[in-house]
């Protein structure tokens, strides 16, 4: 479908430019007189030009028009899931109606203009060198508004970035990065995440943490994202080889990580997943993508591949800093839960230090029983090298 | 002054006026008309690789994974394996089309193309303060091109850490693999260009500083050598900061220093470097980075703001209040870099002030617009494509500029910095807009360059299918920028999520094709009419500048005689009192006339 539509907008473009250098042509015909220069704009040229121009206007509306309609769900400026977020939809709301206005207008009398006063034979244009009152209004008027935003703005940005730790108390969360993995370390009972460095990374402790540090004993990894419902969090943010940069579109989340340094982003999550699952907007796009989706496994089934999976929502943690040959693939799925369901999954984990105890146990244990029966040793070997190579 | 000038350039003329072989006419010129010819045909010749290579990755992103032949023919065997786009080619082109067109194609070709052209014709020079330097300017120009070029057959693949280059991905060849020779070809070739581009200011500033024919005051420049010598002395002050971070990152990657890298785990091992931080290098590059956009952009409105001038036969409006913003542009340019970097982790304080910095050079920026619609209006409009391609300037110019307004604001960069928002804002009002005062400039001055006209029926047919696609290609990806798309993903398949844009992919990508395809029209255009096109009258527009009073045929010196006087602004279009309606620079006032402008 989409390619017959292509075809025939490829067919009916070419027509028309076809139709349109003939009116060019025709128009040049015995239009000559001595001495002119055929190749410089003559009166038909302006006046077919200024119309065009003037189509041109409503080509930009129209392509405005069909985008707000067919992808304006503006997804991203509704329903947020973070609490600041709904002061950044309403900043986003009003530039975005402020744009729409100044783009309406100004791309109206441009074009209009052209249109306008396209060129004729005697017509004497203005001679109007400067005025320095429009000048001054034009240029205070942007002033203005511009001043209006900042001032709005800023006000949200020192809201969202300044975070009082000691006050608000949020409970401290580690996002670390790497090629191309997330992971999420909680600081436990304590609130206080163990000191790190990637000089200590070993077998299981895969982000470094110093298992000797008192901090530290309580730390838990956790490769989803579980976060509790209306409690403030604070990211500290961690990368071990290159830029990446921790985008959470949904709650309005962005912020780099940065190997040799921490960063960190600060939010109050207020919806839960089933929450945003269930509201309008949401289910109408999961509705629409399930759509797609089984469109195309038709497609596929009758290639014979296998079909693609239902679509259900989840938030999404995305890279959003290109770090690599798998840069589009690297996301981690976030969980909002009700505090009680996030507390229950916390406890269930295992802490690190734990964790590494275990891995230690069960590798003495191997040892030990590789110890007892030699002659066995080399198979599996072999086989880990034949995964390993694949 | 002048008078010595002249004197030595005529002897010079007469001396060397049959000595002119072949490499001394076309390839080691020291005339700034061929020098910028040059220019142009490299530019061109760039131009296509680079808007090539955008058509091949708009595919891969529209159907992703599928094969195509052309893949297997322009990529090879290895990065496209049965004509299947691997991720690494993809990351490699994005990284070469964006060095490409930012610094090849827009800052090089255009400036240097009309830079050398005008600032001596339009300033009533000889030529340029320095002919050699001009020439060193340019081979140098042309060897980093070569060089450029070059990295893309290499083994391990060209550069593909993104054309702003950040480390550590940039600096580690076990980070990415476009990283080990790709890399080091693409530093040598950037630090060579600007090299080429310091050269090439300077002699701009000097000339337009030095040069001036007698009468021709500061403010009564065309508004065009005023773009041109703002634009050199942003370059002069942003562009070695550039080179001092190509040449600390050179260290990082081949010398063992930590400039930009600290804590680094890769590839199963910890590396030695400590202490240094990626953060520096955003700051370096964005120094440079942002001027770059203006550095892009001035040139394209100072050939925009003559072109409408002359082709709307009215003054530029606000003469004083254009070069008023330029200035201020130029200042405020220097001070925004940051908002590349809200959210980079630099302190947020430094947001608030980067803001601030940055919403105000929307002030200029729509004194500018608003002075190129109040020039049209009234006028006598004579709709050439040079004036349609400058109209497009200004429309893209708006609808781009506004966008920035989001982007610029440090709260609202946050969830659509580094999407799809951010590629169409900065395609629409650096790209396409700079591409558009280019178009313009060669449709108007090709006249004054080539001594033949250009077709105007493949004039317009070229404009009106390249605005409609410029529209249809950049328009609809600010939605999926607003739907959280990221931008540099090979594909969006593995989220779900983003299947609903699937389509707008196709969409974007079948206008980018036909977009593309109808620049061969203008290339057709461009090659036949420099040997077969209609032969060009001395002024052809009718227009007041310095450069249509020299001959048709291109001589050494500019002007057969003395250099022509100047005696009144560039402006004067239909200006009462005078039977034509326009009046050159080098007319005498009347007796009794007044001027009229401020």
């Amino acid at each position: 479908m989409t390619g017959l539509l292509v075809v025939l907008v490829v067919v009916l473009l070419a027509v028309a430019l076809w139709q349109l250098s003939k009116i060019f042509a025709l128009t040049q015909i015995g239009k000559k007189p001595e001495g002119e220069v055929t190749n410089v704009a003559n009166d038909n040229d302006n006046r077919i030009n200024g119309y065009l121009l003037f189509g041109f206007l409503g080509f930009i509306y129209l392509i405005t028009i069909v985008c707000i309609v067919k992808y304006g769900a503006f997804p991203l400026m509704e329903d947020s899931a973070s609490e600041h977020g709904k002061e950044v939809d309403q900043l986003m709301w009003i530039s975005m109606i402020l744009i729409f206005t100044v783009q309406t207008i100004t791309q109206a009398l441009l074009h209009y203009f052209g249109y306008k006063y396209s060129g004729k034979k005697g017509q004497v244009a203005t001679y109007l060198s400067d005025n320095n009152k429009l000048e001054f209004i034009w240029s205070s008027i942007p002033a203005i508004v511009l001043a209006v935003l900042i001032f709005f703005g800023l006000f949200t940005w020192n809201d969202i970035m300044f975070v009082n730790e000691k006050e608000e108390k949020p409970i401290v969360i580690e996002i670390y990065a790497q090629q191309f993995k997330w992971t999420a370390r909680y600081a436990g009972d304590d609130n206080v995440l163990g000191k790190a460095n990637v000089r200590l990374i070993e077998g299981i402790n895969t982000l470094g943490v110093d298992l000797a540090d008192p901090n530290a004993q309580d730390d838990i990894v956790a490769e989803e994202l579980h976060l509790p419902k209306g409690k403030k969090v604070i990211f500290k943010i961690r990368s071990q080889d290159v830029l990446h940069s921790m985008y959470m579109p949904h709650f309005r989340a962005q912020m780099n990580c940065v190997p040799g340094m921490v960063t960190q982003f600060a939010f109050t999550p207020i919806m839960t997943t089933q929450e945003m699952r269930d509201t309008k907007a949401m289910t109408e796009k999961v509705h629409h993508i399930n759509e797609i989706r089984s469109q195309k496994s038709k497609q596929l089934e009758a290639e014979g591949k296998p079909a693609l999976d239902p679509y259900t929502f989840d938030y999404l943690l995305l890279c959003n800093k290109i770090c690599g040959a798998s840069h589009y693939n690297m996301q981690m799925k976030i969980v909002v839960d009700s505090p009680e369901d996030y507390k229950k999954w916390l406890k269930e984990k295992t802490t690190l230090v734990q964790a590494v105890k275990n891995a230690a146990k069960e590798e003495a244990a191997t040892a030990a029983a590789e110890a007892g029966k030699p002659a066995d040793s080399t198979a599996p070997k072999n086989d880990t090298t034949v995964v390993a190579t694949k | 002054m002048s008078h010595a000038h002249d004197l030595h350039i005529d002897d010079h003329a007469h001396d060397h006026h049959h000595k002119d072989t072949f490499i001394t006419k076309y390839i080691f010129s020291i005339d700034h008309k061929m020098i910028s010819k040059q220019y142009l045909l490299t530019g061109i010749i760039m131009g296509i690789i680079g808007v090539g290579m955008s058509l091949l990755f708009r595919m891969q992103l529209a159907w992703p994974e599928e094969s195509f032949k052309v893949f297997k023919f322009f990529l090879g065997e290895k990065m496209a394996p049965e004509g299947v786009m691997t991720n690494e080619a993809y990351l490699s082109l994005i990284t070469i089309h964006g060095t490409i067109m930012v610094f090849f194609v827009l800052t090089a070709a255009l400036s240097g193309t009309f830079s050398n052209l005008l600032i001596p014709l339009q300033l009533g020079a000889r030529d340029m303060a320095s002919g050699f330097l001009n020439m060193v300017s340019y081979w140098l120009f042309f060897l980093s091109s070569v060089i450029m070029v070059i990295s893309l057959f290499v083994e391990s693949g060209p550069a593909s850490a993104g054309w702003t280059i950040y480390p550590p991905l940039s600096a580690l060849p076990q980070a990415i693999a476009g990283s080990g020779l790709g890399m080091t070809l693409w530093l040598v070739s950037m630090a060579i260009f600007i090299a080429s581009s310091l050269l090439g200011s300077l002699n701009y500033i000097v000339t337009v500083l030095n040069l001036r024919t007698k009468g021709m005051t500061m403010t009564r420049m065309p508004l065009t050598i005023w773009a041109f010598f703002i634009t050199a002395v942003i370059g002069v002050i942003s562009f070695p900061v550039l080179l001092s971070a190509a040449l600390l990152l050179i260290m990082d990657r081949s010398f063992g220093t930590s400039f930009f890298l600290s804590d680094i785990y890769l590839a199963g091992e910890v590396l030695d470097y400590q202490g240094g931080s990626p953060v520096l290098f955003e700051h370096l590059f964005w120094f440079l980075g942002h001027p770059e956009v203006y550095i892009i952009l001035l040139p394209a409105l100072g050939i925009t703001s003559e072109v409408i001038a002359t082709n709307s036969r009215k003054p530029i409006f606000g003469y004083r209040a254009m070069i008023m913003s330029i200035l201020a542009i130029a200042f405020l340019s220097t001070i925004v870099w940051g908002h590349h970097m809200f959210v980079s982790g630099m302190n947020p304080f430094l947001g608030s002030v980067f803001t601030f910095t940055t919403l105000l050079i929307a002030i200029p920026s729509a004194v500018k617009a608003f002075n190129y619609i109040t020039t049209i209006w009234k006028g006598n409009l004579q709709l050439n494509p040079a004036m349609l391609f400058s109209i497009g300037l200004v429309s893209t110019f708006i609808t781009g500029g506004l966008t920035g307004i989001i982007l610029g604001d440090s709260t609202l960069d946050i969830n659509v910095h580094d999407t799809y928002f951010v590629v169409a804002h900065f395609h629409l009002v650096m790209g396409i807009s700079a591409l558009y005062g280019m178009f313009a400039g060669i449709y108007h001055w090709f006249p004054r360059m080539y001594g033949r006209m250009l077709n105007k029926t493949l004039g317009y047919v070229h404009f009106w299918v390249t605005a409609v696609c410029a529209y249809g290609v950049f328009f609809p990806m600010h939605f999926i920028g607003m739907a959280g798309l990221p931008r540099r993903y090979y594909t969006n398949t593995n989220f779900p999520i983003f299947d609903d844009m699937q389509d707008v992919n196709v969409v974007i990508t079948m206008f980018a094709l036909i977009g593309g395809a109808f620049q061969l029209v203008f290339i057709y255009n461009f090659f036949s009419s420099i040997f077969f096109g209609e032969k060009a009258p001395q002024n052809p527009w009718r227009s007041n500048t310095l450069e249509w009073t020299a001959p048709v045929e291109h001589m050494h010196g500019n002007w057969p005689g003395e250099i022509p006087e100047v005696h009144r602004w560039p402006y004067d279009y239909s200006k009462p009192g005078h039977d034509e309606d326009f009046v050159p620079q080098n007319v005498p006032m009347k007796p009794g006339e007044e001027v009229l402008h401020h």
